[in-house]
């Protein structure tokens, strides 16, 4: 297959694959026709009569651009870790198209110039499209609240201290409530800082074992019950990041039933590594909330099934070697994610049956897109022709020097996946060899 | 037999042979300690490191008096008076330890799991001189060969550790230890200071007890932890004075004992906090042979990890 002569068509028809749907829920043979960077036409046939060029994707499966809403781009002010440049060409790696980035940088994105600041810098040197959350509070120090407003207008699409709880109820009180008048979500870490300080794991008989001090699970359910009691109270949209637990997913299910506005999200390494690995003490399955149990795991995984939880994101978290070559003890928590969600997740959930492809499939572009009112994840007419071109049989093996991030704390590095990213179409660009 | 072991760096690893070799070996080593001149040539041109990134006297004296006594090269390195100080990281502070041509690492460090990190990039061999809440092997084997000396075996005996368990190291590798050799463990202290599922640590587990009398009734020996006020970010238990009436060790609860009972503890003690002063200093009490076999266990701890072989003509040779 020539790939080569694809990123410059304007008017082209992608056939031979087999189309993902993520909102009917179906995988089956079409082609699409892209016009202008968008979605011009689907047809449910393998090959169109055409007289317009035509991209073989033979044999591969054609789905929306994967859409991650939770990156850390480390840029502004951590640029050793990861840069604008890097973490979007990792996403594009990666298969996804949008990214959503964090606003713990430094400084932190409390204020409109910071916003504008990554736009800019994403749209000059970024391989993906970079959307932006804006701090709930000033510094993220929990006590004043940032200018909504100014941060809205300037571009950033959600609000969240993600890495810290905002252990002051009042002040996520009016958090939601000044967010509610904007639509805006508001993304919580869910974490009672009292019950996990100095933790550096789950708190469990492997804690014990390894004489590691461990946050208890009790430590994010406290959290997040209290959050949804506050989102109940404002009527405010609360995401929910990172979850971790099966407690968790109860209070989540319970809120649902309830009526109130919350989603959740589920990163990839808590859906597939659990605490024993610490073990190992590799300070790259250090993570914050940290690895929990199989039965938590059991539990999310549940959670992705019947909707409780409503999106995969990855929490790409880079930190360099310098950080994580020292003492467990000392080590930041947090590991990639962007590269290596789809192969694994594809590997360990869908190839063991605990999920469909199709659901993964949704789980990474129109879950996400739709909890964060994003554009694309959709293959619909009228939608961005962002994709990502998969085969997921192919067997691979994960190595340092694909890694396009410019941290490489990842514990999957020489893993085995089946499952592979092999091209993304970005506003009808083919972006070659990405992997 | 031989240990074929490059590292040390906890019990839960070690078979129980391995570790009666150890305590055999010490017992061997005990006698060149009672000599006139107190030296062996085993480690003649072996070079030893003492890494300590935490304060320590007993430890780290038992250590290079160990290594003395076996005739090693020995350097010391404190984090006080390090490069450390001026930011160096624990990688680059051992690469260069390694650089000069070190063979042995005896190493202590206040993080769980510092050694096996060490391990990952270090190809001398590493001895835990205790890390973190983790494990202090050394400590244990000297616990257990000081019990081994008293009962001949430690197959059926049972053995209280009373105090902060979820901080202690020390406990967590006498667990380990005293399990693999056929001993009954029970753990006992306030709520707050047991980590979770304790039972189930050890070989078969132990007995989780927080009535301090039922605890010692059926104990042959009892090991008092050290309150490790440092550790704890957040206080535990409401004072010393209430810690020391309902877990502190004094002559009415060893009376509560069978007779004969070993009182032990690693040091430092907090008198009159887990251990009243007249226990302390009782017959039954074996805080300072417990303090001698340390430097046999250690002696024999660097002979077997450097490769040695219990041979009774290089032992006599002075």
């Amino acid at each position: 297959m020539k790939m080569t002569s694809w990123k410059d068509k304007r008017e082209f028809w992608i056939s031979g694959a087999k189309i993902a749907d993520p909102e009917a829920g179906k995988i089956r043979a079409g082609s699409v026709l892209i016009q202008k960077g968008m979605i011009a036409g689907i047809v449910w046939q393998k090959s169109p009569e055409t007289e317009l060029p035509v991209f073989d994707a033979e044999g591969l499966v054609l789905a929306p651009g994967f859409i991650d809403i939770h990156t850390h781009l480390r840029e502004p002010g951590f640029e050793d870790k990861e840069t604008i440049e890097s973490g979007t060409a990792a996403a594009i790696a990666g298969g996804y198209t949008s990214i959503l980035c964090m606003a713990n940088t430094d400084p932190v994105i409390d204020d409109p110039s910071v916003v504008e600041y990554i736009t800019k810098r994403a749209e000059d040197d970024g391989h993906c499209r970079v959307y932006v959350t804006g701090a709930v509070t000033k510094g993220l120090e929990g006590r004043e609240i940032t200018e909504f407003f100014h941060l809205k207008r300037s571009g950033a699409v959600a609000l969240s201290d993600d890495g810290k709880y905002i252990a002051d109820s009042k002040v996520l009180r009016t958090a939601l409530e000044y967010a509610r008048v904007l639509g805006m979500p508001v993304i919580s870490h869910c974490e009672d800082p009292y019950l996990t300080s100095d933790s550096q794991m789950n708190e469990s008989f492997v804690s014990t074992r390894l004489g590691l001090k461990g946050a208890h699970t009790a430590s994010e359910e406290i959290a997040i019950a209290r959050d949804i009691k506050l989102a109940e109270l404002t009527g405010a949209h609360l995401h929910i990041a990172h979850i971790s637990t099966a407690g968790a997913v109860d209070l989540v299910k319970k809120a649902k039933k309830k009526g109130i506005d919350i989603t959740a999200e589920v990163t990839p390494h808590h859906l597939t590594l659990d605490e024993t690995m610490l073990e190992s003490y590799d300070r790259n399955l250090k993570v914050n909330p940290p690895l929990r149990s199989a039965a938590d795991i059991s539990a999310l995984k549940a959670a992705l099934r019947d909707g409780t939880v409503d999106c995969v994101a990855t929490d790409h978290a880079p930190h360099n070697e310098i950080d994580k070559q020292v003492e467990f003890n000392y080590s930041p928590p947090g590991m990639l994610g962007l590269q290596t969600a789809f192969p694994q997740l594809n590997t360990e959930l869908v190839k063991n049956g605990d999920i469909e492809l199709i659901d993964l499939i949704r789980l990474l572009t129109s879950s996400p897109a739709s909890v964060m009112g994003l554009p694309g994840g959709k293959m619909k007419q009228g939608e961005p022709a962002d994709f990502v071109l998969i085969d997921p049989d192919e067997e691979w093996v994960f190595e340092k020097r694909m890694i396009k991030s410019r941290s490489y704390n990842s514990p999957l590095i020489g893993k085995k996946f089946k499952g592979r990213v092999k091209g993304v179409f970005l506003e009808g660009k083919y972006l070659e060899d990405v992997s | 037999m031989q240990f074929n072991r490059k590292d040390l760096l906890g019990l839960e690893d070690l078979t129980s042979e391995q570790i009666k070799l150890i305590l055999d070996t010490a017992d061997n080593f005990k006698e060149v300690l009672g000599r006139k001149i107190k030296k062996v040539p085993a480690l003649r041109g072996v070079t030893i490191a003492n890494v300590f990134y935490e304060p320590s006297t007993r430890t780290r004296m038992s250590f290079e008096l160990a290594e003395k006594r076996l005739s090693a090269d020995i350097i010391n390195f404190s984090k006080a008076t390090s490069s450390v100080k001026k930011g160096e990281t624990l990688r680059d502070t051992l690469e260069n330890i390694k650089a000069m041509k070190v063979d042995i690492v005896v190493m202590r460090h206040g993080s769980s799991g510092a050694h096996k990190f060490a391990s990952e990039f270090l190809d001398v061999s590493i001895v835990n001189a205790g890390d973190g809440q983790h494990a202090h092997p050394t400590q244990a084997l000297l616990d257990m060969m000081t019990l081994r000396e008293r009962w001949g075996t430690l197959n059926g005996k049972k053995v209280t550790i009373i105090g902060d368990i979820m901080h202690s190291r020390v406990a967590r590798s006498n667990i380990w230890g005293l399990t693999k050799m056929g001993a009954k463990v029970t753990v006992c202290g306030p709520p707050t200071m047991m980590p979770v599922d304790i039972e189930k640590l050890g070989e078969g587990g132990v007995k989780l007890e927080y009535d301090l009398e039922k605890a010692v009734s059926e104990a042959d020996a009892i090991n008092i932890l050290r309150i490790q006020l440092e550790r704890q970010s957040t206080r535990l238990f409401p004072s010393s004075r209430e810690y020391f009436e309902v877990f502190g060790v004094t002559s009415d609860v060893i009376s509560l004992a069978p007779k004969g009972c070993i009182v032990m503890h690693p040091g430092p003690m907090n008198r009159g906090v887990e251990i009243a002063q007249e226990v302390a200093d009782s017959e039954q009490a074996v805080i300072l042979p417990q303090v001698t076999n340390g430097v046999a266990v250690r002696m024999a701890v660097l002979f077997l990890i450097a490769g040695g072989k219990v041979d009774d003509t290089e032992l006599n040779e002075n």
